[in-house]
């Protein structure tokens, strides 16, 4: 995964709240090999009718050229499943600028250099009013915690150790396995004392 | 003498292997559960050439596409596909799999404590947002995605922020036909699906002690709908009964095992970022009536109606009444349902299944209905009891263990714009089938839904039948 500091492109905004993972990428895709590309699936029964007819006058599909997205409250709640993610980085967004979001969501999000950008409340609605239905240029600044559009700029939080591994695009198990000495002497001990922990088959 | 801690500080400090500067700590994992959802993960440490590092440690299960009417052949490609590929995964890193023609088969959520890998004072993880229900037992056991259980499955080790505490007491006891799922229901529509977020919830008071360990997994498993990380609840007795001379519980150190669970305990004094406190008597049988668990009422209440709703809430309200197509204004009572399911890592425990049946015992359904038991134990039990022959005398179909109709990925579905009267978690637009209708409530809500082909009351049966 490659990191990244600043990121310039369209924005469009989806003014819902409580965008679950279910919509996010409907369960029935989920078997599909990641190869194959999981944008066609995101959010694919909000943009599209009964019959698989897009809605033309969906945000995203009004915009497919859009890689971030403004949303509303509680974005990604629900299940851990880290193909919500991969739909949204697959479809070309790059950050979800949100009030909040589901935690495993935000965790998957940095683990695929997506950016779960959360900002408060009135930062989210001076966007969604400068973007309307339309779409606009947006930067993202992730040394300054910065998003602009405009003339508008607002701050977001983001965990420090989210930023640092967004901008390093650091792989979490080589970083892991500079410490498999401590890990192996926590292991080794924790069987010492607390045996009990450990599946017993044998007896 | 040391601060008072609480049971996130007890199990947190005897996972932590290490903390970086940033205040991140690499967490020793003691039990990775796996299913068919982790094949991202298997091919992405496949693409490394890593193995799975503790295969002792590390456990498959067939559940979220198992087939529950026919085992003997799979029809859909992709689906057979999927099984084959844990299949595949399992042997090729010499993991116990737990497959479909296993008599120790089941969801995840229900046969790891059923097996007794779940434990107290363990750390649990699982690509799986209900790995919450496992902190019934005082274990630390929260949900991660394939990236981390990709990290898992090489490293035994998962990177996490310590959550912010929070505590939820109910104290009091319970109403007849009110369950541990009214309870969770109750919060989360007080709270709202975020009323959690970032917490460790420990539940707590007398009305959570006198639950079940099936209660108190339903309590842990819903914990996630109300956005927190992790639910849990300290060990005691109930416990230690529960878990006794299960197949992957202590034998020899067991004295010991019980010695240590019971130190895991909040200190008296010990200190929560946020605390919440519920009446038991208070808490009626609740149902959802939204495309959110939040969006839940007591089921004595009338449906919402969003002018009389906050601004915040009113536009979400609209919008799923619209998808559930439903009135505002009228009784939640008496809105009539297409179909009814009983099953889930939420509420498809013996103890559900038994509850259920009480309503139902001698009499027909009205609307068709699945039963799914949470594993091929409960399965078995229920059997023995006779439980199947009253859902089958009900006209309900008795069918296998497996996620089944709570998500829909082995092919059991709601149809589009049918109402379904469901022991899940999830009511999410689609969660059981595109354009499907979920009401969420306790088994014997769903069971008292089946006899009349509405939503009703329950507790209008009881007495009557119900014990
Ligand atoms: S029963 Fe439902 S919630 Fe539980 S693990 Fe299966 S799909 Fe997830």
């Amino acid at each position: 995964m490659a990191g990244w500091t600043r990121h310039k492109g369209r924005a469009v905004f989806l003014g819902l709240d409580n965008i679950d993972t279910d919509q996010l990428i409907p369960a029935r895709f989920m078997s599909t090999p990641r190869a194959q590309g999981y944008g066609q699936f995101l959010l694919h029964d909000l943009r599209n009718d009964a019959d698989g007819a897009p809605d033309p006058d969906f945000p995203l599909n009004r915009r497919p050229d859009a890689s971030v997205l403004v949303s509303g409250r509680n974005f990604g709640t629900g299940s851990s499943r880290e193909a919500a993610v991969y739909a949204l980085v697959d479809a070309g967004f790059r950050a979800v600028i949100a009030p909040s979001f589901g935690d495993i969501f935000a965790a998957n999000a940095v683990n695929n250099g997506l950016l779960p950008a959360q900002v408060t409340d009135e930062a989210q609605a001076e966007l969604a009013a400068t973007l309307g239905t339309g779409t606009a240029d947006i930067s993202l600044d992730l040394e300054t915690r910065t998003v602009a559009v405009g003339n508008l700029t607002v701050a977001f939080d983001l965990d420090e150790s989210w930023r640092t591994k967004l901008v390093n695009g650091w792989d979490d198990i080589d970083l892991t396995n500079r410490h498999v000495d401590e890990i192996s002497a926590f292991a080794a001990n924790r069987a010492k004392s607390e045996p009990w922990a450990f599946p017993l088959t044998s007896e | 003498m040391a601060a008072p801690r609480t049971m996130l500080d007890k199990l947190w400090d005897a996972h932590e292997i290490l903390r970086r500067e940033d205040g991140v700590s690499l967490l020793w994992v003691d039990r990775h559960l796996v299913h068919e959802g982790s094949h991202h993960a298997f091919a992405k440490i496949a693409a490394r050439g890593l193995k799975v590092v503790r295969p002792d440690l590390t456990f498959a299960v067939v559940d979220h596409y198992a087939p529950t009417l026919d085992r003997t052949k799979i029809a859909d490609p992709k689906i057979a596909r999927m099984i084959g590929t844990l299949r595949d995964n399992a042997q090729a890193h010499r993991l116990r799999l737990f497959d479909l023609q296993d008599q120790d088969q089941g969801i995840v959520h229900v046969i790891g404590p059923e097996q007794g890998l779940t434990l107290p004072g363990l750390s649990i993880n699982c690509g799986d947002s209900h790995t919450s229900t496992h902190g019934a037992f005082g274990a630390l056991a929260f949900g991660i995605g394939a990236t981390e259980v990709a990290h898992v499955l090489a490293t035994q080790t998962v990177w996490q922020r310590k959550p912010r505490t929070m505590r939820i007491t109910v104290n009091g006891t319970l109403g007849p036909g009110v369950t541990a799922k009214d309870i969770a229901l109750n919060w989360i529509a007080a709270l709202g699906t975020g009323g959690a977020q970032g917490h460790a919830v420990e539940y707590a008071g007398s009305a959570v002690r006198a639950l079940s360990m099936e209660g108190r997994m339903t309590l842990c498993n819903l914990s996630i709908e109300g956005g927190a990380r992790l639910g849990m609840i300290a060990p005691d007795e109930t416990t230690f009964d529960y878990l006794k001379g299960r197949a992957f519980a202590p034998g020899k150190g067991w004295e010991k095992a019980v010695t240590a669970w019971s130190a895991l305990v909040s200190d008296e004094g010990a200190s929560f970022d946020r605390e919440v406190v519920f009446n038991a008597t208070e808490i009626a049988p609740t149902v959802t009536w939204g495309t959110s668990p939040e969006q839940a009422l007591p089921v004595t209440a009338a449906i919402p109606d969003p002018a009389r709703l906050d601004p915040e809430k009113a536009k979400a309200a609209d919008a799923a009444l619209e998808y559930m197509g439903l009135q505002p204004g009228r009784p939640l009572d008496g809105t009539p349902v297409d179909q009814v399911f009983i099953g889930s890592c939420t509420n498809g425990r013996i103890e559900d299944l038994r509850a259920a049946a009480a309503v139902l015992a001698g009499h027909r359904a009205k609307v068709p209905g699945l039963v799914s038991p949470g594993s091929a134990q409960v399965k078995a039990q229920a059997e023995q009891e006779g439980l199947d022959v009253v859902f089958k005398n009900a006209g309900l179909t008795w069918a296998s263990s497996g996620c089944s109709m709570c998500v829909g990925m082995n092919g059991d579905q709601v149809a589009a714009g049918k109402r379904c009267a469901s022991s899940t978690n999830r009511n999410f637009r689609g969660r059981q089938g595109p354009g499907a209708r979920t009401h969420l409530m306790s088994p014997a809500m769903v069971a008292a839904a089946a006899l009349t082909g509405t939503i009703t009351d329950v507790r209008r049966f009881l007495g009557e039948r119900a014990a």
